[in-house]
Parts: structure tokens; sequence; C-alpha cells
């Protein structure tokens, strides 16, 4: 028998024969259709059993209720909660995002003690035992030696229980250097305090107010409680309340609003002032209001009618005064006129001038503590611990001056001003900061000129940060403390900026804490008891937790059950009652600073001839800029005018561009006397000519590969102007030149 | 004569030795395609038999890998102490969603001490209850994650049977070998037993066509067209190519996601 080519074929053929009479190719084909319809590596979530937990969200001041769908032990979905005053379910972007911060490589896992040299990125694990006992060990140091006031906190807020523990830790030991970031908040808080005596937040009945004069607040771009405002924004537009945003640039709000007017930065003080003055001359203000409650309006009506017509003030803000004059009517004649300022997300504090000009219009037409107006909202007064049994050390050290200069014979009125303390360290004059604690804040990125934050954080020999992730302060740290993640531990949020009510949200585990962290305000706990004596004495607490619980008290079962707490008998002084200044009145002119200045512009850092252009930055909902940085699903939510690979885009006039030789998409070299960067170029016709605007958010250094390394810090390129009355930073924006790559 | 005779006999031999001749190539010729023919269709019957020796038998034991439950579960023995029966521990939540296979939360009531003295619940105790490890189950009933499966609205809603769908497993002494397809990773179960796809019971299949099967005899609104295996698309067709206009419009469809036809299980 003879194999040969016939018989091969005629093998074959009977295979295929067989083959398609199998199950074989049938079945291959069904499972590789399912193999790659199901690509096993695509994550596929856990069946399980489906709970929710209410908790609040800590990602940005805003104090939004949150609540959290589980399936069983794992997070899966954040989402606004319903009923909540603050934001009643909706939620941005960010807090829809927080999952990624919860489980993503960002965390630090566990204590970390530097080994290489600073910023180097060596670390060694230390247990937490060690970590402790070195803290205090350092502590005890200074204060055996009567250097107790040199030791510093920095806190992104000075409410709640855990800003209050870090408080309470300073004063038993003897340091009056807590600082706080600095926001707009700062500057209404001091605006509230000179005119009307309290000390307070402002809060905004946004919901009931209809007609709002924004002198460039981002209401849709993350200004005050960002869920609260863009609900507030869509409940205008079915009521019929009118936004007029006063901005150089066009953005979303501005875009969004009823009229933009863009005024030449920096001149929205005298625009105010302007507008005062058609309102008085026209005698469109609240004579009830001005006649009765307020005080020294005659020396100011004198002032704004002097200097301020609106030819004038045309001149200054390059507002056509036809303009001005319309807007003073319209504002005045609204039923519920409310005035707000801040910049973009209200970060910076700006100018007091500015702040209290706005805030006098609001008393002008006599919407102060009204509805649909500006309220005083006193700190819910839940925290009543007993007074703590200060010794020598700790009498001494309070009684120092504080490194800021906060509430120094310059400053007298400022309570916090972390933006001087760069200064103070790196000159010296005072004395040194030899331990600095970083609680929930990242001053390393969000403090304006980063080149001067650094050299002061190099000088400062020993920095323990408290952060959950290895952000860029945390980075440079001797020691790092991480504390739970937000979604992992208790904590109060007691009235986020802007509410016109009281309110404490509670920040609740959703998940078991994930890795070998613990609570800022356990570490605080443990370390007084490791200080022992006085100090051991004003934490009696076995634990934060139950710090919190007692400190709560009869709250706290609501709160757990609720996951807010909302004051049902908070009510509203009468006009008699709320102003507690030297006249009993509001004052338009405070007895307290004295005089009436000119309406003078910041000064802008930088010279025109080197600098001929004006450098501002601009805010977005999708670029946080705070203590967090943006989690990889924000990231992809910019748009690539904005960010595109690692370049980051300015904003500029096409007749400016065309002045500088510049074209859409080029590189171009930016230069302000504080740093420089590389930036491309994106033409936009609703910039004001001769300003360049750049994002802030970007330009980390810390954080995952989807935000390191990506655009420029604004921080960089911007230094810190004090305000002559405040001290707090009042820069909006600084001098710059560009020239082409 | 002799010479007629001779004459004929020679052209009878000429003939005759041509005639030969001629036999003999053709004998040559058969002889030579017999010779051939044989080994052609042996070798057609061969491949014939091997390929389908490969596909009916060795391809399956190829495909799928064997494993073995991480612990040797007796129906039979659990049945007999709980009330409801299957619903005791495969329950619905409060919510309506399905437990499916229990958690540990349910055995450790009666498991949080060794009851009696076989190796796996010696194992089972100590390896998982003590340690407050869920243990590993391999499911025979886990459908791709595009599938959407209620078991609500088919249990609760349509009363139909555990047995129709998932067999007699709750009268099972010992849970059988977990076979799992080496390119996809689900189980044996879904495909089915038998590799050629025959099936004698409801519950011998769960593939899309088997869901279909049902749905086109039960349900008013998903009918023929409704859900398109490609069976009954091809199916369809033809019906709407013979009489237009007799096939039910897709009302209603899925509670979850209010669409219809695919998406009344795809999401």
């Amino acid at each position: 028998m003879k194999i040969d080519r016939r018989s091969f074929l005629s093998f074959l053929i009977g295979g295929g024969a067989g083959t398609a009479l199998s199950p074989l190719p049938w079945k291959l084909m069904d499972d590789s259709s399912i193999w790659t319809q199901m690509w096993p590596w695509t994550p596929v979530p856990e069946d399980g059993e489906a709970s929710y937990v209410n908790s609040a969200c800590t990602l940005c001041p805003g104090g939004c209720g949150i609540t959290v769908r589980k399936i069983d032990d794992r997070a899966v979905k954040i989402e606004g909660m319903k009923g909540h005053p603050v934001n009643n379910g909706g939620l941005c972007i960010l807090g829809l995002s927080g999952l990624q911060l919860l489980y993503g490589p960002t965390r630090v896992k566990t204590p970390l003690k530097r080994v290489g040299k600073r910023g180097q990125g060596s670390w060694e694990k230390i247990s937490w035992k060690d970590a402790i006992s070195e803290v205090a060990k350092i502590l005890s140091d200074l204060r055996s030696t009567g250097q107790s006031h040199t030791v510093g906190c920095i806190s992104d807020s000075d409410r709640g229980t855990v800003p209050r523990l870090f408080e309470r830790f300073l004063t038993v030991y003897g340091s009056p250097n807590l600082m706080r970031t600095s926001s707009i908040i700062d500057s209404y808080e001091l605006t509230l305090h000179l005119m009307q005596g309290v000390q307070a937040s402002p809060g905004f009945d946004f919901e009931n107010a209809d007609f709002i004069l924004s002198f460039g607040s981002g209401i849709i771009d993350g200004w005050g409680s960002p869920v609260r405002m863009f609900r507030a924004n869509s409940a205008w537009r079915n009521t019929g309340g009118k936004i007029i945003q006063i901005e150089p640039r066009l953005s979303n709000t501005a875009a969004k609003s009823d009229k933009w007017i863009p005024a030449n930065p920096g001149t929205e003080a005298a625009l105010a002032l302007g507008i005062a003055h058609v309102i008085i001359k026209e005698s469109l203000y609240d004579a009830e209001f001005v006649d009765n409650y307020s005080a020294g309006f005659e020396d100011w009506k004198r002032f704004v009618l002097d200097k301020y017509g609106p030819d004038s003030v045309a001149t200054i803000t390059g507002i056509d005064n036809t303009t001005i004059i319309a807007l003073a009517r319209s504002f005045a004649r609204a039923s519920k006129p409310l005035a707000i300022c801040g910049r973009g997300q209200g970060t910076t504090p700006g100018s007091l001038d500015e702040c209290t000009t706005v805030h006098a219009l609001n008393a002008l037409v006599g919407n102060i503590n009204k509805q649909g107006g500006i309220f005083a909202v006193a700190e819910p007064d839940y925290i009543n611990w007993p007074e703590v049994e200060m010794d020598a050390t700790a009498a001494i050290g309070m009684q120092k001056d504080r490194l800021d200069g906060a509430g120094s014979k310059k400053y007298p009125f400022s309570r916090y001003l972390l933006n001087r303390l760069p200064q103070a360290i790196n000159s010296g004059e005072k004395y040194p900061l030899k331990a600095l604690f970083v609680g929930d804040a990242n001053p390393l990125y969000t403090m304006s000129d980063s080149k001067a934050v650094k050299k002061a954080f190099d000088k400062v020999p020993f920095v323990v940060s408290f952060s959950s992730y290895m952000n860029e302060t945390a980075q440079n740290a001797d020691l790092i403390l991480p504390n739970h993640a937000y979604l992992e531990r208790y904590e109060d949020i007691p009235t986020p900026p802007g509410m016109p009510k009281p309110v404490i949200s509670l920040t609740r585990p959703v998940v078991e804490p994930q890795l070998n962290t613990k609570h800022t305000g356990d570490i605080i706990i443990l370390l007084a008891k490791a200080m022992g004596g006085n100090i051991a004495d004003a934490f009696a607490w076995n634990s934060y937790d139950a710090c919190l619980k007692e400190t709560l008290g009869n709250k706290w079962q609501v709160m757990i059950k609720k996951g807010f707490w909302s004051y049902p008998d908070f009510f509203v002084q009468t006009h008699e009652e709320s102003f507690d200044t030297i006249s009993g009145k509001f004052e338009f002119v405070s007895k307290e600073t004295g005089s009436l200045k000119q309406f003078k512009p910041v000064n802008i850092e930088g010279d025109k001839t080197n600098y001929p252009l004006l450098l501002m930055p601009y805010d977005s909902i999708r670029l946080a800029n705070g203590v967090i940085g943006n989690p990889p699903f924000v990231m992809k939510s910019v748009d690539d005018t904005v960010l595109k690979g690692n370049n980051v885009f300015i904003e500029i006039n096409p007749k400016t561009a065309g002045e500088q030789g510049l074209r859409e998409g080029q590189l171009a070299m930016l230069s302000t006397p504080v740093g420089k960067a590389k930036v491309k170029v994106h033409l936009f016709d609703g910039i004001m000519p001769g300003l360049v605007a750049l994002p802030r958010g970007l330009g980390h250094t810390a954080f995952d590969d989807y935000l390191a390394g990506k655009g420029i810090n604004f921080n960089e390129l911007i230094g810190p102007v004090e305000d002559p009355v405040s001290g707090l930073d009042t820069a909006w924006g600084i001098r710059v030149k560009l020239a082409k790559v | 004569m002799s010479a007629l005779d001779d004459n004929a006999k020679e052209i009878a031999e000429d003939a005759g030795g041509e005639e030969i001749a001629t036999s003999s190539r053709e004998i040559n010729t058969k002889e030579q395609d017999n010779g051939a023919g044989g080994p052609i269709i042996l070798f057609f019957i061969i491949g014939l038999f091997a390929s389908l020796i490969l596909g009916w038998v060795i391809f399956p034991k190829l495909l799928y890998s064997k494993k073995k439950q991480p612990i040797d579960f007796n129906h039979v023995l659990h049945v007999a102490e709980v009330e409801d029966g299957c619903e005791s521990c495969h329950f619905f939540r409060e919510d309506g969603t399905y437990s499916g296979v229990p958690k540990l939360e349910q055995c450790i009531d009666c498991h949080d001490e060794i009851q009696g003295i076989s190796h796996d619940e010696i194992k089972f105790v100590e390896k998982y209850v003590s340690k407050g490890r869920e243990v590993p189950w391999l499911i025979y009933s886990r459908q791709p994650d595009c599938v959407f499966f209620s078991h609500a609205a088919h249990v609760k809603a349509a009363k139909i049977d555990c047995v129709t769908c998932h067999g007699h497993i709750g009268e099972s002494e010992n849970l059988k070998i977990y076979e799992e397809s080496r390119i996809t990773g689900y189980s044996r179960d879904i495909w089915g037993k038998s590799i050629g796809g025959f099936k004698k019971n409801t519950w011998d299949r769960m593939k899309m066509d088997d869901c279909a099967e049902c749905h086109r005899k039960n349900t008013a609104n998903i009918s023929r067209t409704g859900v398109k295996t490609p069976t009954n698309r091809l199916i369809g067709h033809i019906i709407d190519l013979v009489s237009p206009g007799t096939s039910v419009s897709n009302k209603g469809g899925s509670v979850q996601t209010e669409r219809d036809a695919c998406f009344v299980c795809h999401k």
C-alpha cells in the first residue's frame, strides 16, 4: 500500500467532514466570542449585597452630604445625599470621583520616616508607636528648652473637632502658631467683624435672592459650596433671577450669566463705589435700614459722592458710564439683590477694601440678615470642652507673638496670616520655626510663590504631615502620619462657607480602613498622652471617636441616622441686636480702622516696561486646586484647549497675541518676576486684551501619573501682596511677559 | 477448406490475440485502480473518524480544566435541617436582590463549632469559619457580566421552580467537579454537559437559546422577534416574509432598563 498525495488529501477531506460534524468548530467559535466580549482582564465588579451609607464629602470645603453605595464591603459609587441642606442630592465631578482617592495608588499606606534627603522620596516604614514617641520626644525637648512657641501647625480649617484638637494641643503645649489656609472667607470674616462687630462667617441666601451682582465670583466654577451654587443657578433660570458677572474673562459663569461686564482687572472695588454713588445720588437705597441701623453713612456718602461719579469710575474700570448707571438702578430696584465677591473659587482673600465695599452695597439695599440677603452666621457652638489648665511654660509660649503677624500691632484684626509665614521664616526676623505640623492642608502646592514656600519649609528642621495622600507637602516632610481617608473615618464638618444657616455634617466610615493609617484626632490624643502632665490631662478621651461622640452629645444619634444636624431652632436676630460694633449699628466706615481711604488698585508685582502683560489665574470645576488634586476621572474631563499632553495653555486675546507675534498652539515662554514656565498659546476672544489667563490646579509634582508633571502650578508664578489693613494676600494677578520659544 | 480454415484460424488467432491483449490491458488498469482506491477511502475514513474522535472526545477534555470545590457540600443533609427549602440559604434580600451562594454569615450560626467528624467539615471550620475567610465557591451557573438576570423576576413573579434551571442539585450529596472552559473561564454547565449541545431537560444547558426557548413560549410581549438569538431571528425573518405584520410588537421589556429586545437581558 502506497501513501501518496491523494491519500493525504483524502485524509484531510475526511478530517474536514468529521470536524464539521463534531462540535469543535462551533464550540470554539462560541467560546472565543464570549472571550472577546468579556476580556478576562477587564475588571468586573463583584456581585453582592448592596447597601448605602450616609456620610459627608471633605474633598473641598463645600461640605456636601454624600450617600455611598456599597456592594458587600466595597464602596462602588458616591452619590449626593438627598435632603441634605447643602447639596440635596447633587454632587460635583470631584465628589463623584472620590473612590479613586480611596482605592487609588496615591494613598500613604503606613507611617513613613524620611531616610534620604528631603523631597528625595526615600522612606522607611515605621511603627505607629515609634512614630508617635519620636514626635513626642522632639516636642518635649523643644518645650523643656523654652521653645514651645517654635512649633507651628497648618490646617485647612479652624472649625470642627480635629482642628480644635490641634488648637487645644498647641495651647496647652504653649504655642500661638496655629494657621489656617486663607481664602475669601478670611476677608469676609474681617469685613463682618469691622462693619458688624461680629465673629462670624458670611451666609448667602442665594435660594431666595433674585439679582446676583457677582464681582468675579465663579458661581458655577466652584465658588462657595459648588453643588449648592449649581442648584441655585439652575433655580434662578426657573424663577427669573438675574446674574450680572463682572470679570475680565469670559468664565463659564460669565458665559451663563444674564450680563457679562468685563471690568479692568483689580478695579472691582471702584466699580462698587460707582454703583453706590448712583444708588445714593438717586436715593435708591433702603432708607429704613440706613437711617435706623447704620452709622457713618454721612461720611461714606460724602466720600462716595465726591469721588466716584460714573464718569471717573468709567475711566478706572473701563466700563461705559451708562452701563454703570443702569447696573446701579437695576441692582437697587431688584426685590432681593445680593452682591458677592471672591474671584473664581474664592481661594484667595483679595483686597479687604473690595470686600467691605461690596458688603456696603448689600447694606445700602438693606439686605443684611434678611431673606435673600447676607447673614452673619456664627460658628455652631457644640464644642464645649473643659478649659485647659496651662502650666507656666504654656503660658509663656502663648504670650509670644504669632510668627505670621496675625493680631499684631500692624494687623490687629486678622486671625491667621498663613501667606506671611514663608517670609517670616525666611527673614528670620522674629524667631525660627523648629517644628511644623501640617494637618489637612497642602501648603507647598496651594500657597503662592512656591519657591519661597519651599525655602521656608527647608528651614524648618522637623515637618510632620498628616496627609492621607502623598501630596507635595507630604513628599517634603520628615515624617508622615497618614490619616484615614475620608471614607474611612468619623469627623464633624461644621457649616460650610456661604451657608445662611448653621449645619453640622458627619463624615462617617463607609469602609474599614484599608491601610495602616490612624485618625489624626487619635494621633493628637496619643501624642498628648505621650507628653504627659498638663498636656495629657487636657486630652482625657480614650479615642477620637469617643471625643466626637461626647462632644456632639444628643446630636450624635440624629447625625448617625440623618447624616447631619441642622439646628431646627435657629433664628436670626433683629437689627437692634445683631450689630456688635462700637456704635451698635452697621458701620459703613469702621470706627476701628478709622478714616476712609481712596480707591487704590492693588499693587501688582512687576514693572510695565519689562512685563507688559497681566497674568491672572482662572478656576474651573474640572480642576481641583485645593488640598486634593484631580483624580483620573476628573483629569479626563479637562479640555484639550486647557491641557494637551504635558503642556498647559494660556488664554490670550487674538489682538494681544498678534502684537506679541503668537499663533494658536504655539509654544511660548511665560516669565513673571517670580518664575517662568513654558506654555502653549490658546487664542480666546473672551478675554480682555492685555491679559493672559492660566488655569489653577495643574502642575502637581505629587499624586499619580495622570496628574503629576502636567502643566504648571500657577502659584509658582505669583507671589503674595499684603493687604495694608488685613495683611492677607490680595494679589489677583502679576505682570508678565511672553516670548516665542 | 484447409486453406480457408487456416486463414480463418489466423484471423481468429489474430483477433483472439488482440482480444487477449485488450482484456489483459483492462485487467492491468483494473488492478491498478483496485490498488489505490482502497487506501483513499481508508484515509478518508481515518480522517473522518480521527476528527470525530478529536471533536467529540478529546476536544472537551482539552477545553475544560477540572477543579474541585474547596469544600464538598452536602445539599441533602442541609435541606433536611432547614425549613424553607432552597430559599433558606439561597434567599432574596430585603431589596429584592438575590443572595446567590451563601456567605459565611449564613453558615456561622451552626458552624461556629465543628459539626460531626467529616474531613470537609473540619476543613471548613478551621480554614474558613475560624479565620473569617469566605469560601471561594466555584459557581456552576455564573453567567458572563453582560447578562442581566433577575432571580426575582423569574422566581417571584413568574413562579419558576429552582429545578427548572438548576436541576436537582438540592438532592445531591456531593458537589460535582467544576469544569471550567480554558478559553472563557465559565463553567461547562452553561454550554451543557453534552458537548454536542443536546439537552433532555430544561436544566441541561444555560445558553441564550435556552432562555429564549422559555421566553418564546411563556412571555407575551417578548415573542419570536423579542429575543434575537441567531435561530429565532431566522425564524422571525421567515415569518415576516410569509405573513408580514404578524410579529408581536415589542411592548414592555425590562423593568430595570425599560428597554426591549436585547436589552431585557443584556446591559
